[in-house]
């Protein structure tokens, strides 16, 4: 039974969805059965990341059907590790949205549809197959697109209709990706297109359907000129819901970019110059967009774009230094950006409001508070030596190896960028004087909430924001994990044998 | 559209088109068919219903409400896909087969239970839907 521990992170997701389902009108039960189910969920995901690391690539046939015909489930270690991470940030944001969502949502099956969200995510990490990966997106859009709605309220159908079309899009660009290559190739086992791609000859429709696989995943993790559907739509739902929107949606899709790039389509020097231009590009513009949002929401959303850019800029220059950085901020970024949405959510449940202008004064009245939230927003800028700025210095490292100096500038230019951000947004919501907003009725302020339900609100904050902390204090272990995730990418020969030999 | 002639059709075409479902359903294995088709099939059959006698007969038909099939469908697929892996330590899906076909019936294997769990998730869902629907216009 143990062999199959890789598949018991993503079945557990399902069970928890399908019972969720039949206890639908009871509120309490509900968050009890998520919490829990999300704590055994990540006891899973430890177990499993400590059985790849200590006995190597995992791997299941679906079915029993053995390689390149059947569907393969995979976890080397960067699969692995992600499956902890969205574990992770699983339970802190269902801890957190039993506290914060309110009971009309849940009776209307919001925990139901979160686990299918995390299953899909769980699912896209896990797959080593490319249709199949398609349909794990599939999934992840369609419960996001619940997600977006439940509630009903005006903007929310307005930012909805937007993240759907944008997202349906990626998904149909993707599909003809698919499609295209499965047409030249006659497998979607990605180990099996390792293997077929570089002996193709038509390596002008391999480049194609290698543009077509960017942009379908472009659109998804949010690069620069595709990524107008994020901030026009993340802002609008509850805050729980943007915490797991913000920690990982995005990163599905760089991840499945890293994945594609590093064992199927490879050594093209176009290509590599077109992500470098694009992951530049996309530093700028998140960054510039962030300094000139009001919205303590729309700052992050375009934090998000911003820090998508480390990672492709790690990607593009494809050396085991650049892609460790790229793995390591990956890795610091699903934390610090759950954690993000949650204290934009808590301090509208204390404030009332989540405009910069109008926000002030809740350092002087909640000074420990204040403090807790400073340290993710430290991490985020990189201050030595919390964990936002050891993947930078791989990525500076690398940068300066493959003479990218474009790419250096723009580094430190982003995360000068994030600084300003991150003191403006502090000086705004935490030092300036109090402005007294008049009070809004019906509304359940954080200091009217029963202590239960505010420490629902603090703890998963203190969890991520320990992890956080953790990441940054206890590098040496991060980098390590990223230099053996880096090595394995570059060496993709390893994923390939672990997928083929297992024929029976 | 309370029309007799309707009203009287829809009393004799409920259980055909429902043993109709459940015939798509079986023939699904290696012919055309499976449980989404018969699943609509058998939503179809409670949907002409409620048009000719009204959603409040329909409602009371079914005894309990749709939006408990989804779960209990999505169970069974779930369960028949968990088997060989708690049973038997085969990966997650294997079909699993009785030795012996059974008569009359044939073959039995988990394939079956995994389609009858859609066959169920899909009325869950379309019922689930066309009631919503109409009871909000």
């Amino acid at each position: 039974m143990m062999q199959q521990l890789l598949i018991y992170p993503l079945l557990l997701q399902l069970f928890l969805s399908i019972v969720l389902m039949f206890a639908w009108g009871k509120v309490n039960l509900q968050r009890i059965i998520s919490i829990v189910g999300s704590i055994v969920g990540l006891v899973f995901s430890g177990m499993l990341l400590y059985q790849v690391l200590t006995q190597g690539t995992q791997t299941m046939q679906a079915g029993n059907w053995a390689a390149p015909f059947g569907i393969t489930f995979v976890a080397d270690a960067f699969a692995a590790t992600l499956v902890l991470l969205t574990s992770l940030a699983g339970l802190a944001v269902s801890c957190y949205s039993s506290a914060s969502i309110i009971p009309a949502r849940i009776r209307f099956g919001y925990f139901s549809i979160f686990h299918f969200l995390v299953l899909g995510l769980i699912g896209a990490f896990l797959t080593g197959d490319i249709f199949n990966l398609y349909v794990w997106f599939e999934i992840i859009i369609i419960s996001s697109f619940v997600l977006i709605t439940l509630g009903g309220e005006k903007a929310q159908i307005e930012g909805a209709v937007k993240y759907f079309t944008l997202n349906f899009l990626a998904s149909i660009i993707f599909l003809t990706a698919i499609a295209v290559l499965y047409g030249l190739t006659g497998s979607l086992n990605m180990a099996d297109l390792a293997v077929l791609v570089p002996k193709l000859e038509n390596k002008t429709l391999v480049d194609v359907a290698a543009i077509l696989f960017l942009i379908g995943f472009g659109i998804k993790s949010a690069v620069f000129p595709l990524y107008f559907w994020l901030p026009a739509s993340y802002h609008t739902p509850p805050s729980a819901v943007q915490a797991i929107f913000g920690g990982l949606l995005t990163k599905v899709g760089v991840y499945a970019l890293i994945r594609i790039f590093s064992l199927v389509f490879l050594g093209d020097s176009f290509l590599q110059e077109t992500l470098i231009v694009i992951a530049v590009l996309t530093l700028f513009s998140g960054g510039i967009g962030a300094l000139v949002q009001k919205n303590l929401r729309k700052v992050f959303s375009y934090l998000i774009i911003c820090h998508i850019g480390f990672m492709i800029v790690g990607l593009a220059m494809f050396t085991e230094v650049a892609l460790a950085g790229a793995v390591f901020y990956l890795i610091h970024d699903i934390v610090i950006k759950t954690n993000l949405f949650m204290i934009s959510g808590l301090i509208y449940r204390i404030k009332g409001t989540v405009q910069l202008d109008k926000l002030g004064g809740l350092y002087d009245k909640y000074p420990k508070l204040s403090l807790l939230m400073l340290i993710p927003l430290l991490s985020l800028v990189g201050i030595p030596p919390l964990s936002g700025f050891w993947p930078k210095i791989s990525l500076f490292l690398a940068a300066y190896d493959t003479q990218n100096y474009l790419v250096v500038g723009m580094v430190v230019f982003a995360s000068l960028l994030t600084l300003i951000v991150v003191a403006k947004l502090w000086a705004e919501a935490f030092w300036k004087k109090d402005a007294e907003l008049p009070e809004r009725s019906h509304f359940l302020y954080f200091d009217k909430l029963w202590i239960s339900r505010r420490i629902q609100f603090i703890a998963p904050i203190v969890l991520l924001t320990l992890v956080s902390l953790y990441i940054g204090f206890g590098a040496e272990h991060i980098q390590q994990l990223s230099t053996r995730i880096a090595d394995e990418l570059i060496n993709h020969k390893q994923y390939i044998d672990a997928v083929m030999t297992n024929r029976n | 559209m309370k029309t007799i002639i309707l009203r009287t059709a829809s009393n004799y075409l409920l259980p055909i088109l429902l043993l109709f479902s459940i015939f798509i359903l079986l023939r699904g294995h290696y012919l055309p068919g499976g449980g989404f088709v018969g699943g609509l099939i058998a939503s179809i059959a409670f949907v002409l219903h409620a048009f000719a006698n009204g959603l409040k007969d329909t409602k009371k038909l079914l005894k309990i409400h749709p939006g408990f099939l989804m779960p209990l469908g999505l169970a069974i697929a779930f369960l028949s896909g968990l088997l060989p892996v708690l049973g038997f330590g085969e990966p997650f899906m294997t079909g699993l087969w009785l030795e012996y076909p059974i008569p009359v019936i044939g073959a039995i294997g988990t394939a079956l239970f995994f389609d009858i769990g859609v066959y169920i998730v899909v009325q869950g869902v379309v019922l689930t839907i066309i009631i919503t629907i109409s009871e909000s216009a």
